[in-house]
């Protein structure tokens, strides 16, 4: 029986995306936002950037090795998480808190609970989010962009400081914002990069506008709607621009193993997101709350795709 | 055009239809064929005849007192050679017929155009003819056209949507006979008195659409829709909701929304068969793939081996590493080639090892890619994990007997999963502790 055939299931075709190209999408997306890091803040943090990725990556490899499990660098996810807890820190972060970040993310969060599609939450803002309560000091120390000085607040720092009913007299404008001219995390100041990536997912078809869009929506209608002086006197678009909305709503929140899959279970997340980031936003102790927000969702996910189970096409009658 | 409906899902799977071109080429009667008797979803036939017997094109060969079956002729004249259980399509041994030819191709005496003057005769003639579904699951066509009497057919749809790759021998029956389609959709809807029949296309063979159109023209009943070409638009169930906007329920028949789909080649052969009288002996094959010589369309007659069909096709580039019987979303992939040209044979496609290997698994990224495919709406990724845990209790609820197995899903997972194959492994086991309960 020389010259058998292979013999297996159909289909026998395949299309030809793969995992390790999506991402290199995301990386590639992700550019824009590092680059306006290290144009703001320096060699600095070029410096996190580096690190991250190298300590997320060399984690994942001793953790495989060690489990005896077979080596999944190749995906490229580790490299993902490296660089988006990154965007994620400060400038300023002393380097070996944000290694502590990266083994974390990568060893905790993600190899422990089985690697690659397993982790129970966003790895990179699992670990933000443990690094901001363990060394809250550093984590919300700034740098004011194109001069190595400590800032005095982020954009929302300064709103929960003064609580002033408009920040545009404030010390930064919608442009300063929208370019990236403002303390915060390396990758989270500039919507204008944040956004270039966020087209380019949409045009590579990685991501839909879905969850973004949903998100930062209902951040922006809430906010306006619970303004610092009564209803409907807020500034949406001063919460949207500032901190890390809109980092988080298009590459954290959209992280596939953690957000649900069905179009309900996708709008119900988004809102979740949005709601609970302007609870954090308003009433909590701490300016920001985006991480927070999409870390609990994360941990919801699960239930939210066990209830949104869609009706199978031709179904509709039979509901049992 | 009237409103139309778009179905959800669904890939853009390429074309490859390398054999628009080719013009059908009769091959040269083979040395040999061997006939299965199982050739239709429903009861096997029993050979009719025995080693030794001298038998001639068209005469019945296989027969089955069941309802759901449908006789089987011989499609060659000689001798019958051996009557036993041999290697079939699907992998598994089954009675089958085989005949040394004389090469002289004689008829049947008693092949003659059926009398038909009501709807009994017509059920009984499509029966005799041996019809079975052309296209795809090989399903007896007189059971098809006869759904029970409480169901109200109102449209025939016929299919010619053709949307597998590589696959264009409907494509072939339209350009090469479109009058003997328009003629079959006429007898079918005269017989059966049902008052509209739409053929649906995709829009990528415009050249059929056209000539359908016009032949259709002189029928008021009779109506050609171009289709938007994406697969699976020739599933039952998508072309029966891209054309009427109804949806078959979940476990349902066409029938139960009023709707018979007919192939493009049934209907056509429907026509020749009461024209002629010659049952269905033979049909048209796409021979093709990357290493095959001179990809071509061939008319064989039913049970020719698929070494013949690629010999005639100027046989192998290099070793064949994947023979496909079907096209490469849903056919079968083929342990040797020494089976057989079976009634639904649309197509045989030879593969190299660069496009015929299983690519290996990565883990699930949840992605979703595998839901927005699916045509049915269905979560393939979580029956994918359920399977794999072999948690079969949890399977009903991710409504997993909904699946038609397109290969939607696997197509579009980007980790390579496969996820068609655990779907099929799990609705074993759901059927299996059905059957227990009961």
């Amino acid at each position: 029986m020389e010259n058998r055939l292979y013999v297996c299931s159909s289909p026998h075709l395949r299309d030809n995306v793969t995992t390790q190209r999506i991402m290199l999408d995301v990386i590639i997306a992700l550019l824009p936002a590092a680059a306006a890091g290290i144009v703001y803040f320096g060699l600095r943090s070029a410096i996190i950037i580096v690190t991250t990725v190298a300590a997320s990556v060399l984690t994942e490899y001793l953790m495989r090795k060690g489990l005896k499990r077979e080596q999944t660098i190749s995906d490229l996810s580790a490299v993902v998480t490296g660089l988006l807890l990154a965007l994620n820190l400060p400038p300023s972060i002393p380097v070996w808190i944000a290694v502590v970040g990266a083994v974390i993310a990568t060893g905790l969060i993600k190899q422990l609970f089985g690697g690659l599609g397993q982790n129970f939450m966003n790895p990179a803002l699992g670990a933000r989010v443990i690094l901001v309560v363990a060394w809250a000091k550093q984590m919300t120390t700034w740098t004011e962009p194109f001069v190595d000085t400590v800032a005095g607040a982020t954009p929302l720092g300064l709103l929960d400081a003064t609580a002033t009913a408009t920040p545009i007299g404030a010390a930064y404008s919608y442009m300063d914002m929208f370019l990236g001219r403002t303390p915060g995390c390396i990758g989270e100041t500039s919507a204008l990069a944040i956004l270039l990536g966020f087209v380019y997912l949409l045009f590579r078809k990685v991501i839909s506008w879905h969850i973004p869009v949903l998100f930062t929506g209902t951040v922006a209608v809430l906010t306006w709607i619970l303004g610092p002086e009564g209803l409907f006197t807020g500034d949406p678009l001063y919460h949207v621009l500032a901190g890390g909305l809109l980092l988080g709503a298009v590459f954290m929140a959209t992280d596939y193993v953690t957000c649900p899959m069905t179009r309900k279970g996708i709008i119900i997340y988004a809102a979740g997101c949005g709601i609970l980031t302007t609870l954090f936003r308003l009433y909590g102790n701490m300016p920001e709350g985006v991480s927070f927000a999409i870390v609990l969702m994360n941990v919801v996910t699960p239930l939210i795709d066990r209830y949104t189970i869609p009706v199978a096409f031709g179904g509709e009658k039979h509901v049992e | 055009m009237s409103l139309r409906w778009v179905f959800r899902g669904g890939v853009a799977a390429p074309h490859r239809k390398n054999t628009y071109e080719s013009e059908s080429s009769v091959i040269n009667t083979p040395e040999k064929v061997i006939i299965p008797m199982v050739q239709h979803i429903g009861a096997p036939c029993t050979p009719t005849v025995k080693q030794g017997d001298e038998v001639k094109v068209g005469q019945i060969i296989g027969n089955s007192e069941a309802y759901v079956s449908a006789p089987i002729h011989s499609s060659v004249s000689g001798t019958v050679t051996r009557v036993e259980p041999m290697l079939y399509a699907s992998g598994k041994l089954v009675m089958s017929v085989e005949i040394k030819t004389d090469g002289k191709q004689e008829v049947y005496d008693g092949i003659s155009p059926p009398e038909v003057k009501n709807r009994d005769d017509f059920l009984k003639a499509i029966r005799n003819s041996g019809l079975v579904g052309l296209g795809g699951a090989g399903f007896p066509t007189h059971v098809k056209l006869n759904p029970p009497k409480d169901k109200e057919i109102d449209c025939l749809i016929i299919n010619g949507a053709e949307c597998e790759p590589y696959i264009t021998s409907d494509y072939r029956e339209m350009v090469e006979n479109p009058s003997s389609v328009i003629n079959g959709v006429k007898l079918v809807l005269d017989y059966l008195n049902i008052p509209k029949a739409i053929i649906g296309i995709e829009d990528n063979k415009p050249n059929a659409v056209r000539l359908l159109t016009e032949l259709a023209a002189s029928d008021k009943r009779i109506s050609v829709q171009s289709l938007r070409s994406r697969y699976p638009q020739g599933a039952e169930k998508t072309l029966i909701y891209t054309v009427t906007g109804r949806k078959v329920p979940s476990g349902k028949l066409p029938a139960d929304v009023g709707c018979i789909v007919l192939n493009v080649n049934t209907v056509s052969f429907i026509a020749s068969y009461i024209e002629t009288g010659m049952p269905l002996v033979k049909r048209r094959v796409t021979v093709d793939g990357p290493v095959v010589n001179q990809p071509k369309n061939v008319v064989a007659p039913i049970g020719t081996s698929l070494q013949d069909l690629f010999d005639f096709c100027g046989g192998f580039k290099s070793t064949p590493y994947k023979v496909l019987m079907g096209g490469p979303m849903m056919g079968i992939a083929q342990y040797s080639l020494e089976t057989s040209v079976i009634k639904n044979t649309n197509a045989i496609l030879a593969f190299d090892r660069k496009e015929g290997d299983l690519p290996s698994e990565w883990p699930c990224i949840r992605c979703g890619r595998c839901i927005e495919a699916c045509p049915m709406n269905l979560m393939p990724l979580e029956i994918n994990r359920l399977v794999m845990a072999n948690k079969t209790d949890e399977l009903e609820r991710y409504h997993i007997l909904d699946c038609i197995e397109c290969g939607s899903c696997s197509f579009s997972c980007p980790s390579k999963r496969h996820l068609v194959q655990s779907i099929r492994i799990g609705k074993d086991a759901v059927r299996r502790v059905k059957v227990n309960r009961n």
